[in-house]
């Protein structure tokens, strides 16, 4: 019984909660991706690097704020400097569409070239971070760093597994409630939310019933803008800051939003976890698991490891070519919002 | 023959200016480097322009297929390591057949089982433990291998032949890899055949930086033979020093000294070797980068390139009018990632070394795919000239952001912050240029420098 209770702390410990944290990261930036696809029809390539640009902008309000000696406390200064960098991101997001998107839009331009726009802006962001903040690797999560450590877990259950629970991970799993709560209130309940759904769903209908596409896309950038750097923050937050990082996170978060459906919001938030547990379950080394599980006499020998982590990375994919294939249009129907 | 038209040859006229400009003013040996990396960047340009210019087939895996060609010049030229062969050999040749018993038992499952439930079961049943199976023997060999020798070797090796020749193997590579994902993908939209391709080049690449038996991974390959001789060997080459002489003998007259004059000779031999290697690297790329423009052209102006043109306006249409587009699609993706494959393999031979870990989607999808918008797509000279232009800038940026830079903080005190952090990042301000070259053409020029010649008959 001890070993069953031990092999279930083993898989909470190394799969189930970075995967909760991972996936909730992953989920927002894949929300963020579906909104633009919903309202503004392309993949807008440049979304990693608005999350890395709200990151960098909270990074350098969090070190003022420790400079000046403000602080929360147990909890991460950064969350004081997140509404500034939710601001700062949402003006990106304005202007970029302001002086870039706004025309091709206008102009009634195919998808493919909106997306090739997309990664002109995404060089252009990424420049300017890359000038602001070089290339380093940042870590600017202070306060409490774990809420449980292994060993006090130990302690006070007399289990063999420890079960150690960072701050980060709660921090984020309880915003990505939080946002994923009111983005779908905002959704269903609002006027302008409604208004956004009948945008995506038939653009021509809504125009007639007089509805105001500019007032719907300029909605739908704040809100990717919010989604963006809060992702980028809490990943920031929970990994380490670097920029090259948000470019290969990218793949993932496209991956997410097409496996859940690209275009439907529900689609993009469970596209999150799945491609996050399965990155996470393909690589881990389940020996230890079934060590505890089994008698001694069975155990096995390898790492019971179905792929090395080496291609976290590529399962991803895999997943997203696999569910092209079965189902193109992704678990949950996509198209719209 | 093709005619060139005035505003074309004008671009051909700028681009060999640029080049002379830099010779005179960086050294002929800087402007030599930078023609190399054009004329491949030029051909990587070609390939993307073939499939996205010529039928509308979008491909974002060129840093994929670059890195197939460049397995192909290591495979092709290393020497074979007979140690790792005995060591593992045998067993990756039965993991092989046993792969290949296993794709044939779920093609021959997926003809005779016809009911679907039961297809799938029995698939991935025979998948599961086929794998399970393949992996004990793989993993053993792989081990073995990577065991030989490991600071040196530790992989399989190559055949041993002439670099030259990975250059068609490479293509041959990466032309297999696009007719998978061809046949996996095609169907696609546009934008997500965007991604799928992008995501599967980094599959491509984190393979070959993982499996080391193969291609060292992320230890490298150093040391792969030149197709043109080495500096050393000039240096002492008696017909290389009296050409030396010969092409300097005015200047060299004029020194009466005799040990200051071996001085110069030797300065101006070892100056002169580089400049020829480089310069003979420079005349196999061209020669290679003629034929594929010669025959991009012919391909373009023929039947089958305007069935690709109405493929590309108008897929529906082509359709009806009984061309396969299915098929037509795959076979102008797999030839343009062939070409592709060509400049992969051209690029590790220019280079001399195999790094995995170097292939990155910034560097050689975007940078390409830029290159390709910028130049024009659907015409191969502008892709030419967006590579050669592009690949220029990407240089050139640098020192010009530098004079900038100093330019504007010119009366801040050498010191102060800002002019430093500035200065500091002077290499990222090439992604700026970039993006903003990007941006521009987009919005002022979409159909790119030189636009595709829109031809009535």
């Amino acid at each position: 019984m001890i070993d069953f209770i031990n092999s279930i702390i083993l898989l909470l410990n190394f799969i189930i909660i970075p995967g909760i944290s991972y996936g909730s990261q992953l989920a927002l930036g894949a929300l963020g991706v579906t909104f633009v696809y919903a309202i503004l029809r392309f993949a807008n390539f440049a979304h990693g690097e608005i999350m890395s640009f709200g990151a960098m902008i909270t990074i350098l309000f969090t070190w003022y704020f420790q400079s000046q000696n403000i602080g929360l406390g147990i909890l991460p200064t950064a969350l004081l400097a997140l509404p500034i960098g939710i601001i700062a991101t949402i003006i990106l997001c304005i202007i970029s569409d302001k002086f870039v998107f706004q025309y091709y839009r206008y102009q009634k331009s195919v998808p493919v070239v909106l997306a090739m726009v997309s990664i002109g802006v995404m060089f252009v962001i990424n420049a300017i971070i890359r000038i602001i903040i070089g290339t380093e690797t940042i870590k600017f999560s202070d306060g409490q760093k774990f809420i449980l450590k292994a060993k006090q877990f130990k302690l006070m259950t007399g289990l063999n597994e420890g079960l150690a629970l960072k701050s980060s991970q709660v921090i984020t799993i309880l915003i990505t409630i939080l946002l994923l709560t009111f983005t779908f209130w905002f959704l269903q309940k609002t006027k302008t939310g409604k208004s956004m759904r009948a945008f995506s769903d038939n653009e021509d209908l809504a125009l007639l019933s007089g509805i105001n596409p500019d007032r719907v896309v300029f909605t739908t950038w704040i809100i990717v803008g919010v989604l963006a750097c809060v992702a980028g923050t809490l990943y920031g937050l929970d990994k380490s800051y670097k920029p090259i990082i948000y470019l290969n996170l990218v793949l993932p978060i496209f991956a997410s939003a097409i496996v859940g459906g690209i275009g439907s919001p529900f689609g993009a938030v469970v596209g999150g976890y799945v491609i996050a547990f399965s990155e996470i379950m393909v690589t881990y080394a389940y020996k230890k698991f079934f060590v505890y599980l089994l008698p001694s006499s069975i155990e096995p020998t390898g790492l019971v490891q179905l792929l090395s982590t080496d291609y976290k990375f590529a399962v991803s994919f895999s997943i997203l070519v696999i569910v092209l294939l079965i189902r193109p249009s992704g678990i949950f129907k996509g198209r719209v919002l | 023959m093709m005619k060139f038209e005035r505003y074309e040859w004008l671009a051909i006229t700028i681009m060999i200016f640029l080049f002379i400009f830099v010779g005179f003013i960086q050294g002929w040996s800087v402007s030599l480097v930078i023609l190399n990396m054009c004329i491949i960047s030029a051909i990587m340009t070609m390939g993307v322009n073939i499939s996205w210019g010529y039928a509308g087939v979008i491909n974002f895996g060129v840093m994929g297929f670059l890195a197939m060609g460049g397995l192909a010049a290591v495979l092709v030229s290393y020497p074979p390591i007979a140690e790792s062969w005995h060591a593992g050999g045998r067993g990756l040749g039965i993991s092989f057949v046993l792969l290949v018993v296993l794709v044939i038992a779920v093609m021959y499952i997926n003809k005779t089982v016809i009911q679907k439930r039961n297809r799938y079961i029995l698939n991935s049943l025979i998948i599961f433990f086929g794998i399970l199976i393949i992996r004990h023997f793989y993993l053993n060999a792989t081990h073995n291998i990577e065991d030989v020798n490991p600071a040196i070797a530790g992989f399989l090796g190559g055949l041993g032949l002439p670099i030259i020749f990975s250059w068609i193997v490479g293509g041959l590579f990466a032309g297999g890899v696009a007719f998978v994902i061809g046949k996996v993908a095609l169907g696609l939209r546009s934008d997500y055949l965007a991604i799928v391709t992008l995501g599967i080049s980094e599959i491509v690449v984190s393979v070959l930086k993982h499996e080391e038996w193969l291609s060292r991974g992320v230890k490298n390959v150093i040391g792969l033979k030149r197709p043109v001789p080495y500096e050393i060997d000039l240096q002492n080459a008696d017909w290389f020093i009296n050409l030396v002489t010969y092409l300097n003998s005015s200047k060299l007259n004029n020194i009466i000294d005799v040990s200051d004059r071996q001085q110069v000779l030797n300065n101006l031999i070892i100056d002169g070797s580089g400049i020829f290697v480089k310069l003979s690297y420079a005349i196999l790329f061209l020669i290679v980068m003629l034929i594929i423009f010669y025959f991009a052209n012919k391909a373009q102006l023929s039947p089958w390139g305007r069935m690709m043109r109405a493929i590309r306006d108008n897929e529906t249409a082509a359709n009806a009018m009984g061309k396969d587009v299915v098929k037509q699609h795959l076979i102008i993706f797999v030839i343009g990632a062939a070409i592709v494959g060509v400049a992969g393999a051209m690029l590790v031979t220019l280079d001399g070394l195999f790094t995995p870990s170097g292939y990155r989607p910034l560097r050689f999808t975007f940078i390409i795919w830029i290159m390709v918008i910028v130049g024009g797509s659907g015409n191969n000279l502008g892709a030419i000239f967006g590579g050669f232009v592009i690949w220029f800038s990407w240089i050139e940026a640098a020192p010009l952001t530098t004079f900038i830079i100093n330019q504007l903080t010119v009366g801040l005190e050498p010191t102060n912050a800002l002019k430093l952090h500035l200065l500091d990042s002077v290499p990222y301000f090439r992604y700026l240029f970039m993006g903003l070259i990007l941006l521009l053409i987009l919005r002022y020029r979409p159909k790119g420098i030189i636009p595709e010649k829109v031809r009535h008959s």
